[in-house]
């Protein structure tokens, strides 16, 4: 049973394995059902931890502080169950979509081995391991963004790789100076130590270094300008995923070690989190309003929505965490779908320039309703789901007061709304400026494509719609992340200094 | 001795930065190289650089005789030179491939992705 908690590492990884020994059929039905397992183990996973609180996995039965350590609690579950749909979703929309020589270089082996990436760096209790498992969803994505050779992957590949690389120094520094400032890696164990020695002007330094790196990963504002300089490259199924689920690996970094470790010296660290929560959401929403360019103008957004679940962690209350936390889960379902779309787009009429688009409202109504799910969802139109984090997240700024944050964020949201419908308008509503006739076969690639962002959207909408079970799930998580204690206790046990 | 690990960490990591500001790709590469010995070197001096015991249990002992130097630095200064090595041999080779199918080395030539 408590292989359960290592499970979505495992799964990913025989997954790869056999996507890279199976002849080329049977090897992308395997590169399929590695994320469909992972999903379903995931939410086995979930289900555990909410019936019997947080679950740790001590590898090769060393106690806590001295082996390497498992945990997952609720916001690791829910962050694991989130992989395996945008895994699922994306495999299946790869299945067709992706061109054979793309699969011949073991597309689906590098897919599975960054869903494992991924799940590794939600689970793991050691702050070195994490760096561990940042390595491999990093290089993964470094093989999969330049998969295919084209000029413009080339040169975004330049851009993405060195300031990842960059980023991963600094965090390798950090981690340096907390181990030998404080001799432990275990992170709960790191939460007791600088507890009694947050003062020190060298875990200053680390929790900064941290959130540098982390902040270069997820994208945060001054630390952003790789992001809308690569992501639009690769495939779109590949877009799709980084956009989704690599930026959240950083904020994912970002909360859990600023509700765990780094909370005795909140008017430092805090709030310059929330300051630059701030600039994020201004001016990833300022970006993606001059852009015209379907897939820079979602990287742009990508932005724009890290900087609300940094706001969340910024004003640090029970309610604003859960708030961060439904935005993820929000926007990890909405913006996948998203560059989904621009993909489908691109696949029936050829090209991301806005302006070479339209006329697809009358020819796809299908499609111009899924695509109001998530960008109204986006936009923060009740009742979706980005109405009821953004609600969330004001409330609590109202709470405390924080005039300036929540006027900033209800901008952002009105601009948002902007962007949103200049897709909409160009893309669905404006004749089509091309003039040759115009018809998509519908067949197994098409409907692999939609099948997908149907599947995206129902859960966007149900998620909206039913709101009420996923609040409760975040504030039940973010309940678990205000409380350190109880991660400590489950980490450690017997063993506290 | 501290102090001189220090220094060469220190002139290590200006090197790295200035070699990282630069626009040819090949001193990107050379800078990322630098950058990441230059992290390892500071590992090892952070984790307690001191002439000790080594970390090995005597026969008939339960534990290593004190004062013994720690040999985690080592374990996880081995696991970043593997993970560096391999990241920075696939970011050679794509600097390779931009250079072959670009056509310069300058950075500031590699504009496209971002208008």
């Amino acid at each position: 049973m408590k292989m359960l908690i290592v499970s979505p590492i495992l799964i990913p990884l025989v997954a790869a394995i056999l996507a890279l020994l199976l002849p080329r059929r049977l090897g992308k039905l395997a590169g399929v059902a590695g994320p469909a397992a992972l999903l379903a183990a995931s939410l086995a996973l979930l289900h555990w931890v909410l019936r019997d609180g947080i679950q740790v996995l001590q590898i090769g039965n060393w106690p806590a502080p001295f082996g390497i350590t498992f945990v997952v609690d609720i916001f690791s579950a829910i962050m694991v169950v989130l992989t395996g749909i945008i895994g699922f979703a994306l495999a299946v929309y790869s299945f067709h979509s992706i061109e054979p020589e793309r699969f011949k270089f073991g597309y689906y082996s590098l897919f599975n081995i960054l869903l494992m990436g991924v799940a590794g760096a939600f689970t793991t209790g050691d702050i070195f391991n994490m760096y561990v498992w940042f390595e491999v969803l990093l290089i993964s994505s470094f093989v999969l963004m330049v998969l295919g050779g084209e000029r413009a992957q080339i040169e975004g590949a330049v851009k993405y790789v060195t300031l990842n690389l960059l980023s991963s120094t600094f965090f390798l520094i950090a981690v340096a100076i907390l181990y030998g400032k404080l001799g432990t890696l275990n992170m709960a164990d790191l939460a007791v130590r600088v507890s009694q020695t947050y003062d020190d002007t060298l875990v200053k330094v680390a929790s900064l270094l941290l959130l540098g790196a982390f902040g270069i990963k997820a994208a945060i504002f001054p630390l952003y300008f790789w992001l809308p300089a690569s992501y639009h490259t690769p495939p779109a199924a590949v877009s799709a995923l980084f956009a989704g689920l690599l930026t959240k690996v950083g904020v994912y970094a970002i909360i859990r070690t600023f509700t765990l470790i780094f909370i005795w010296d909140r008017t430092v660290t805090h709030n310059v989190i929330l300051i630059i929560a701030g600039f994020t959401m201004f001016f990833g929403v300022i970006g993606a309003v001059v852009q015209f360019d379907f897939r820079r103008l979602l990287s742009f957004h990508i932005i724009s929505q890290i900087g609300y679940m940094m706001m969340g962690l910024g004003l640090f209350t029970t309610v604003a965490i859960s708030g961060s936390l439904f935005h993820i889960i929000h926007n990890i379902l909405a913006k996948t779908n998203l560059f989904l779309i621009s993909g489908f787009v691109y696949h029936l009429q050829g090209s991301y320039a806005l302006k070479k688009l339209g006329g697809l409202y009358r020819r796809q109504p299908l499609l111009a309703f899924l695509f109001i799910i998530p960008a109204f969802s986006l936009a923060g139109i009740p009742p979706l789901s980005g109405f009821w984090s953004k609600f969330l997240l004001i409330k609590a700024g109202l709470q405390l007061e924080g005039w300036i944050i929540v006027s900033i964020a209800l901008i952002v949201s009105l601009l948002t709304l902007y962007s949103m419908t200049k897709i909409w308008a160009e893309v669905f509503w404006k004749p089509d400026p091309q003039a040759k006739p115009y018809s998509v076969e519908k067949n197994a690639k098409y409907y692999s494509m939609l099948m997908p962002i149907i599947f995206m959207a129902a859960i966007n909408a149900l998620v909206g719609l039913y709101a009420e079970p996923f609040l409760n799930l975040t504030l039940k998580a973010a309940d678990q992340l205000m409380h350190p204690s109880i991660y400590i206790e489950a980490v450690l046990g017997g063993y506290l200094p | 001795m501290v102090l001189l690990y220090a220094i060469l960490i220190g002139v290590m990591f200006g090197a790295a930065v200035y070699l990282l500001l630069r626009r040819s790709i090949v001193k990107l590469v050379f800078g990322l190289v630098l950058l990441s010995q230059a992290t390892n070197l500071f590992i090892f001096t952070i984790g307690g650089y001191e002439k000790n015991n080594p970390p090995l249990v005597e026969k008939g002992q339960l534990v290593p005789t004190a004062p013994y130097v720690d040999p985690l630095p080592q374990a996880l200064i081995l696991t970043a030179i593997v993970i560096s090595f391999g990241v920075l041999a696939f970011t050679m080779v794509l600097m390779h491939r931009a250079h072959e199918s670009i056509g310069t080395d300058d950075l500031h030539q590699m504009r496209d992705t971002d208008k």
